[in-house]
């Protein structure tokens, strides 16, 4: 034990196993996968995970709060059809390329906006975020529907739909985005003040109370952010399709729980960081290519995920044992 | 400092309630700059209590709080700390996955722009607390990953964030070690002789008078009078904490026991208890006297079938038993009224008569169905006999009274008729006029012939009801001693694992 | 002391305050729609809110033990494929019971991980929902499932057959709700269920089987979800892969609109019976007054936390949360 956590290396593994789970299926499938490692794979990997890992990012912020999203694949599904829909607003007609803008930023608005409907309820109700989310899954989904009237939206600017291919030197810019909201959101939550209160008010929500951190307000904008991280990834996947459906983002909630509590953030709040998430996104995301190029049915994904999850769970109930200090309950 | 004369912090007539409780009786209380005033007092004499309204943290009904001579209203524990008032909690309130250095500043770490933490400064000035300290460790450092002792040192070093004025210490030394204490004590003297009032609660004798300089004792709620430490000695503490009514209360010893119902030997679990070995007989009370963390409540656990002994025997009337969970205890006829009445004992959004019914709920049937009237049966007995009062069966527990809270805790367990009781902290948060009840009652049931173990912090609770007293140090058994041949001293003496060398 | 009175009588009050929401609902639908308060309307929706009623009752059992069941969903695609896929292949006399086998093993290994391994619920049905969906994918490679001959199979009775003019699955979920409550009322395991959900510890500390009973829990939502899929199979008399996605989240919407606390200890069956009728009837009533079918959503998003917000205050005595 002590050897292993000498080499800085083999520590780091022991703290992120989710890691050493990605280091050995990417091994794996670039020894058995004919296409998998290749430059334009892995970006294409980057881009295929940037969808679940936008929401993961926030989810993560969420989590650490001791509070859950669940709502997340409804917010995206609606900000994805206002994506599409503004641009062909009358009053955009003009605009040509520029519609584009508002529509975007009325996109995001409106993640921010459920976010903060969330969260002013949690904070001013005191119900538990997972029942809060859980009714605006269902509410959002509904907006949803009524918005859009049940049909999907086309994209008509073409340059809209465009964007999704567009390159930054021999970069996606859908990489690009995701790597850089990875950056901030990770610069967030360890350099800031309210990156670090978002591990007191979930570790220790008296002792933070008692240090005069306002509580409410700081899991509000939480769960804007989440909001807003859902909206953007919802741009994003509209882009990539041309279209926002309004089945868009459907069981992407359990999708990026999975991710988030694969990357080590524990439920109850306290514990996690953007490190360990990247590592579930990125797990999911290498699993889905790489079974995908051998032809393995994606059926397969899904038993192999859940079993994962649970093993996990499992791993870190078997390690963390002398919680209860040996009474049997 | 300004003339030492002006007390820093006040308090005067201090009264605080609960529903069904007087917490607090018109407390009065002072600290002066510069001096280690200690508060003492037994479980629930109303410390903690008292502790958390000059904190901010409960409202007074009643009485003002002056600091510097000024009063002042203190709604929460920002304005206390703002006030020069820092308490030093008994359970640590650290946030594990979080640095010391943020700990030490939580809720107000230092800034630069754009919401950045400046840790640059934050560790300057925190391992510059920590040094201060003497701690080992740096401010870096997760706190999850430090020890409890050092954990507690960052909870202090929080207090010297602030130019406080007072600083209370709750119970400090409970995790420390003998090192460790005397680098705490060095830092209270040194805040001391920086003119810091310093309050500090403890129920350790010895740790008192190496400190303090004026002792103030609580007895239930009320001001029992303060003494100068200098002019003192621990008997007259004792008296003042204990009450005249100590001698009058000694349990008169029974001449007639029954037969062995309970045997331990060499019952060991390391390391929450080492090697122990005693008996219980019919008609017999025997008072396990101990710290907090001595290994009493584990010894019931085990006996329970709620942890595995690593070695050691137990029989019950005789026959060695192995017991490996709560149903092969229940099933043998031990019964246990836990420690923590609303963690272990209760259900508390169930109605009284299901709590009561619990561990024999699948036998009370008529046909495959629940038979309200056998369960209607026991709990009227129980109410009956222990004078539970609670407007109907149908109340739920967590409404009642501490008292009669436990009275259902003892009453479930009772209706199981066991042939061994045992009792973990009788009457902790109970009021007076229950605990006194509760003594009775164990009397009585030991009268009727039950074996009974009973585990108590309170002195006087297990000089009152025990036939033999077992004081337990460590994980060990220090000594037995029968009733009649029991003091105090010698009692203290065992427990703070002093080998006495004459019978007292 | 006004505090302790709304303490003790909060909750009674908020139960009460569903079912007149319930009632409410009722006349505002029937005064808007002529056709709302009709026989055939209301066995209809009746009929069909039995699938997220007979599902609602096992997770309701699930919750009061201080769990939750997720997996629920994937596991009705999983029963339901199966029963549908081997009715033409073995017989609906076999298909059934090997459906109901398979799914209580599936409700079993939840029961393992739970209540013995004491793993948290919510991940580890979250993964079984994803292991299960996985499972009907590759079972049925991908394809929708179908009974060729719809007419002349007795395994119609459960979702289109009827008794004295009533739905067959009407009768189910309501034979099946009685059955359950007298359970949770009247019976030793019920009380267990319900001591286990308030206070883990304590049951352990009365010598209540913890894990024995967590386990029981899971195996009877893991029954109840194979009976829905009876009523499916047999009504659809065919099924799609993933006909269940989506019903774990609408399920426990009912059962928190029922009244059933998440966090264990307190909940009933007549109630979540209620929650699932009130969204059934909602729904039905929306549509009768002319509101597209999404809107029922929107009204549910209102009602469940409205619903619990109520029954939160009133147990801490004020309406809005203390924190800062």
């Amino acid at each position: 034990m002590r050897a292993l956590s000498n080499n800085p290396i083999l520590y780091w593994l022991m703290r992120n196993p989710i890691w050493g789970f990605v280091i050995v299926v990417f091994i794996f499938f670039s020894l058995s996968a004919d296409h998998f490692f290749s430059g334009r794979n892995l970006t294409n990997i980057v881009v295929q995970t940037s969808t679940i890992g936008l929401i993961a990012l926030g989810m993560t912020l969420v989590m650490i709060n001791g509070n859950i999203d669940l709502s997340v694949g409804a917010t995206l599904a609606l900000a994805a059809a206002f994506a599409v829909d503004v641009q062909s607003w009358a009053m955009f007609a003009t605009w040509g390329n520029w519609q584009i803008l508002p529509a975007v930023c009325i996109a995001l608005l409106v993640g921010i906006l459920m976010g903060a409907i969330n969260g002013f309820i949690v904070w001013k109700t005191g119900v538990d975020a997972f029942i809060v989310t859980l009714g605006a899954m269902l509410g959002i989904r509904g907006l949803v529907f009524v918005y859009t009237g049940e049909s999907s939206f086309y994209a008509m600017n073409f340059a809209y739909s465009d964007f999704s291919s567009m390159t930054l030197g021999p970069f996606p810019v859908l990489a690009v985005i995701f790597v850089l909201a990875v950056l901030a959101v990770h610069w967030l939550l360890s350099r800031t003040v309210h990156g670090r209160n978002t591990y007191a008010v979930g570790g220790n929500r008296e002792a933070a109370v008692n240090a005069g951190i306002r509580v409410g307000p700081h899991m509000m904008i939480n769960f804007m952010l989440i909001g807003f991280l859902a909206a953007l990834s919802g741009v994003l996947l509209s882009t990539q399709m041309g279209a926002a459906t309004p089945n868009l983002g459907r069981d992407y909630e359990l999708w990026v729980i999975t991710a988030v509590v694969l990357g080590g953030t524990k439920l109850t709040g306290g514990k996690g960081d953007i490190i360990g998430t990247l590592g579930g996104v990125l797990a999911i995301g290498i699993l889905r290519n790489g079974m995908n190029l051998m032809q393995v049915p994606a059926f397969f994904v899904y038993v192999i995920l859940g079993s994962i999850l649970i093993a996990v769970l499992f791993l870190d109930k078997r390690f963390n044992r002398n919680a209860d200090g040996g009474l049997r309950l | 400092m300004t003339d030492t004369n002006t007390p820093a912090l006040q308090l005067q007539g201090i009264v605080k309630t609960f529903p069904g409780v007087r917490a607090l009786d018109g407390v009065d209380f002072d600290v002066r700059p510069g001096e280690v005033h200690a508060l003492l007092g037994e479980n629930g004499a109303g410390k903690s209590t008292l502790m958390k309204v000059l904190a901010g943290m409960y409202q007074p009904n009643e009485g003002r709080i002056l600091i510097g001579g000024q009063p002042v209203q203190i709604s929460n524990p920002i304005e206390a700390k703002a006030q020069g008032v820092v308490l030093i909690h008994q359970e640590l309130s650290l946030v594990p996955e979080m640095s010391a250095a943020e700990n030490i500043y939580l809720g107000e770490l230092p800034r630069k722009g754009m919401g950045r933490v400046n840790w640059k400064e934050l560790y300057a000035r925190s391992n510059a607390i920590l040094e201060r300290l003497k701690c080992r460790f740096r401010a870096e450092v997760t706190v999850a990953n430090l020890s409890i002792a050092n954990q507690q040192m960052v909870e202090i070093a929080r207090a010297l964030t602030v130019d406080a004025r007072v600083v209370v210490f709750d119970e400090p030394t409970a995790s420390l070690t003998d090192a460790e204490k005397v680098v705490l004590f060095d830092i209270i003297n040194d805040l001391k002789s920086q003119g810091v009032g310093i309050v500090y609660i403890s129920h350790r004798m010895d740790e008192i008078f190496t400190l303090s300089d004026r002792i103030t004792v609580l007895r239930d709620g009320q001001y029992r009078g303060t003494l100068t430490t200098a002019e003192t000695d621990e008997d007259a503490v004792t008296r003042l904490m204990i009450g005249r009514s100590l001698d009058l209360s000694r349990n008169e010893a029974a001449p007639d026991f029954g037969k062995t119902m309970l045997e331990v030997r060499n019952l060991s679990c390391a390391p929450l208890f080492e090697d122990v070995s005693f008996t219980v007989r019919e008609g017999e009370v025997v008072g396990f006297y101990g710290l907090v963390g001595a290994g009493r409540t584990e010894i019931a656990e085990t006996l329970f079938g709620l942890r595995t002994p690593d070695s050691g025997q137990v029989f019950i009337d005789g026959q060695e038993v192995t017991i490996a969970s709560a149903q092969d205890a229940i099933g043998l006829g031990i019964s246990l009224v836990p420690e923590n009445r609303k963690e272990q004992g209760l259900v508390l959004q169930m109605n009284c008569r299901d709590n009561m019914t619990l561990p024999q709920v699948h036998n009370l049937r008529a046909g495959p169905f629940l038979s309200n009237g056998a369960e209607l049966a026991i709990f009227d007995k129980y109410r009956d006999k222990l004078e539970i009062k609670t407007p109907s069966w149908k109340q739920t527990a967590g409404v009642l009274s501490g008292g009669n809270q436990q009275k259902i805790v003892i009453g479930k367990w009772l209706s199981m008729q066991p042939r061994v009781l045992i009792v973990d902290e009788p009457t902790r948060g109970i009021d007076v006029g229950s605990k006194s009840e509760i003594h009775q009652l164990l009397r009585d049931l030991a009268s009727q012939g039950y074996a009974v173990i009973v585990i108590s912090s309170e002195m006087p609770e297990v000089l009152r009801v025990s036939d033999r007293i077992v004081a337990m140090y460590h994980g060990r058994v220090m000594r037995e001693f029968e009733i009649d041949d029991v003091t105090e001293d010698s009692l203290v003496q065992a427990i703070s694992g002093i080998k006495a060398s004459e019978p007292a | 002391m006004l505090i302790d009175r709304l303490k003790a009588g909060g909750p009674a009050i908020a139960k009460q305050g569903i079912l007149v929401a319930f009632i409410l609902f009722m006349i505002v639908f029937s005064v808007m729609s002529d056709r709302f308060m009709t026989t055939g309307n209301v066995m209809s929706v009746f009929r069909q809110a039995t699938i997220i009623g007979v599902i609602a009752l096992g997770v309701t059992i699930v919750v009061i033990g201080g769990n939750l069941d997720l997996s629920v969903g994937s596991m009705l695609s999983f029963a339901t494929v199966l029963v549908v896929d081997l009715h033409d292949k073995i017989g609906p006399e076999l298909a059934i019971p090997v459906m109901v086998l398979a799914t209580l093993c599936l409700g079993a290994i939840n029961g393992f991980l739970i209540g013995i391994l004491r793993l948290n619920s919510l991940i580890v049905t979250l993964g079984m929902l994803s292991v299960i969906q996985g499972l009907v994918l590759i079972y049925s490679g991908g394809q929708n499932v179908d009974i060729a001959n719809q007419t002349d199979t007795w395994f119609r009775f459960f979702g289109r057959g009827a008794i004295f003019g009533v739905a067959t699955p009407i009768i189910i979920f309501l034979g099946l709700a009685l059955v359950f409550h007298v359970i949770m009322t009247r019976m030793p395991f019920g009380r267990r269920v319900i001591a286990v959900g308030g206070n883990p510890t304590a049951s352990v500390f009365s010598g209540v089987p913890r894990s024995r009973v967590v386990f029981m829990t899971y195996l009877i939502s893991a029954l109840c979800v194979a009976v829905a899929a009876m009523i499916l199979g047999s009504r659809v008399m065919g099924s799609q892969n993933n006909v269940g996605q989506g019903y774990e989240l609408q399920v426990l919407a009912a059962v928190i609109l029922g009244g059933t606390s998440l966090l264990g200890g307190s909940g009933s069956i007549l109630r979540t019976v209620l929650g699932v009728l009130m969204l059934a009837f909602i729904q039905n009533g929306l549509i009768l007054m002319g509101q597209p079918y999404y809107t029922q959503w929107l009204v549910t998003w209102a009602v469940i936390i409205i619903a619990v917000w109520l029954d939160v205050a009133a147990k801490r005595g004020r309406l809005f949360s203390p924190i800062a």
